[in-house]
């Protein structure tokens, strides 16, 4: 059971990358008993498939009636008509569907672990936060803080997303098909961000770890985020998960920038303050 | 955290009251302090349209004395006017405490101003050949209801729902600001500055006037200070962004305009759709929705975005 979970996780680019760091390491081991099943998950049936018509709903009336659907055993919701409101599709913890058709506001699909989401609309500020595991594909644009504190899954917007995006992301991936705003991959711990468009100002600034591809142009790099020759492996991976998304470029992948943190900060606090000017 | 909205029509006027106080409505969750509203109408040949208050609404619960002070103010802004041969073509009493007159005048639009706020209690919410600004505690159903804007024929026009934190819950601290005393100039904004005070002293050194302690107040002196000097709406905007510190996301109205401009860390949020007959502005998309049912598509301006539109 345990080499199962493992190799699942790894599949999805949760554990390929071991960091280095001083105590990092530890705090990711899976446990033997984890993995994506919980003891309460709902035990649903993919085909069996149910309606909600968020119209005249608030988002707390959507996400019970969703959990009420999980309880009876559906395995994917469609959402209509959901108007762009706040905070729908939560803390859903199955292997299930999502299907939005229209746009959802501010925190849609936080803390998930598991589902596949494809939503028609656009999505608002802080889409994805904290997703463990799952698939998310927007259609449209997306909000600023797209993907904060990633921790695994693949998060895909197919339009231009705002600033900061994959701030603080700790593991997953992140794919833009247009462009992206400043701050993005702020502090992030590792994880991927792949960009087929443009990256605003001080991209990656203070990354710890992790790796990030922009297809366009970048405005400038943060503090300690260093440019790094992307391999045959980068080349494969990326082809790989930009076809699975239909948005590899017909110029392929070799045009793609690789900004790798440099790791200057790490050893910050045992600097001479001379140092530290250096790095900074 | 407030919420801000702009909206703008290319083609001729629209329902601009009754589509502001839904998209604001709309906003309620991001400040419940107090609303505002900044509507452009159509303007009529030589008039102003004035509005002013003569106390806050929170005094009326002061008894007796505040009626009869607010009486007397009422006659020392009538005698004034008459003094300054303003003449007043209508009036109307949308609240107990404030008013709104038609005016035609020729003079100097800062000296009756001027002259108008010495009186105690009183002040100038806006004048404006097509301002009409209207600003009180409450939600936008309930502002909107008290001052009859659910009709109010229009191009453009800008709101705000404030979550009071850098000043108090008042009509004086709520937004949107006027320009005062540069006709038709509104602003709203959604953020903190941090350089406040630095600048605030240097625009009264040079004889501007503040009458809250609320930071947005300073955009909308420093951009009609800007604007006096021969700038465009679209340089004042770019230069605010590097000479004003903080977090913020503004925008600002002129008699045909509509401007934004987002800082250099994009902290605050906007929402812009973007079609050919209208322009539709927002902190949150749910408010767009609330005008505009169908799916449309909506980007977020980035960092240092700096956009004009004009009516």
């Amino acid at each position: 059971m345990a080499g199962v979970n493992e190799s699942v996780s790894t599949q999805m680019g949760m554990h390929t990358e071991p960091l280095t760091g001083r105590d990092i390491k530890t705090k990711f081991t899976l446990r033997n008993e984890g993995g994506f099943a919980y003891h309460f998950a709902r035990d649903v049936d993919f085909n069996r498939r149910a309606e909600i018509d968020c119209a005249e709903l608030e988002p707390s009336e959507i996400n019970r009636k969703i959990r009420d659907l999980m309880d009876s055993g559906h395995g994917s919701i469609v959402l209509r008509n959901p108007g762009a409101k706040h905070s729908l599709i939560v803390g859903i913890l199955n292997r299930m569907n999502f299907i939005v058709e229209g746009s959802l506001g501010y925190f849609g699909c936080g803390l998930l672990d598991g589902p596949n989401v494809r939503i028609s609309g656009r999505v608002g500020w802080s889409f994805g936060e904290n997703m463990m595991a799952g698939v998310c594909v927007i259609e449209k644009n997306a909000g600023s803080t797209f993907g904060a504190a990633l921790r695994g899954g693949d998060l895909v917007c197919k339009g231009s997303v705002g600033s900061r995006t994959g701030i603080d992301q700790k593991g997953g991936t992140i794919i833009v098909g247009g462009d992206t705003g400043a701050f993005s991959g702020f502090m992030m711990q590792r994880g991927r961000i792949v960009v087929c468009g443009n990256a605003g100002k001080n991209l990656g600034d203070s990354m710890y770890d992790g790796t990030i591809y922009i297809g366009g142009e970048i405005q400038d790099l943060g503090v300690d985020a260093v440019p790094a020759e992307l391999t045959d492996l980068d080349r494969a991976w990326l082809t790989r998960k930009l076809a699975m998304y239909e948005l590899l470029p017909e110029k392929g992948v070799d045009h793609f920038t690789k900004i790798v943190a440099g790791k200057q900060l790490w050893s910050y606090d045992n600097l001479e303050p001379t140092e530290r000017k250096l790095v900074l | 955290m407030c919420g801000i909205a702009g909206l703008i029509y290319r083609d001729g006027a629209r329902n601009i009251g009754g589509e502001m106080t839904a998209m604001l409505q709309a906003l309620k969750h991001r400040g419940p302090d107090s609303t505002g509203f900044a509507v452009y109408g159509e303007p009529g040949p030589n008039e102003y349209i004035m509005r002013f208050k003569v106390a806050e609404q929170e005094d009326l619960g002061r008894g007796t004395k505040i009626r009869r002070a607010i009486a007397e103010r009422k006659a020392a802004v009538d005698g004034l006017l008459k003094e300054l041969g303003v003449a007043v073509l209508d009036l109307d009493e949308p609240t107990e405490y404030a008013n709104r007159y038609r005016i035609s005048y020729d003079g100097d639009m800062k000296d009756l101003a001027d002259q108008m706020e010495e009186i105690e209690g009183t002040e100038i919410l806006s004048i404006g050949s097509a301002l009409e600004l209207v600003k009180d505690l409450g939600d936008a159903a309930d502002v909107s209801g008290a001052y009859d804007l659910g009709g109010f024929r229009g191009t453009h026009g800008i709101g705000h729902t404030r979550m009071a934190t850098e000043s108090d819950v008042d009509i004086r601290s709520a937004h949107p600001y006027w320009a005062y005393p540069y006709n038709d100039i509104a602003v709203v904004h959604n953020g903190q500055i941090t350089n406040y005070w630095l600048m605030r002293r240097q625009l009264e050194r040079s004889g501007q006037r503040f009458v809250s302690n609320c930071d947005s107040e300073l955009l909308a002196v420093y951009t009609a200070v800007n604007l006096e000097k021969g700038m465009s709406l679209e340089d004042s905007l770019e230069r605010s962004i590097h000479e004003i510190d903080g977090v913020f996301t503004y925008l600002i109205t002129t008699r045909n305009e509509l401007g934004m401009a987002k800082d250099t860390m994009a902290a605050k949020p906007m929402v812009l759709y973007e079609a050919d007959d209208m322009v539709a502005l927002a902190s949150e998309e749910v408010a767009i929705r609330a005008i505009i049912p169908h799916e449309i598509d909506t980007t977020d301006p980035y960092d240092e975005e700096v956009r004009v539109w004009q009516a």
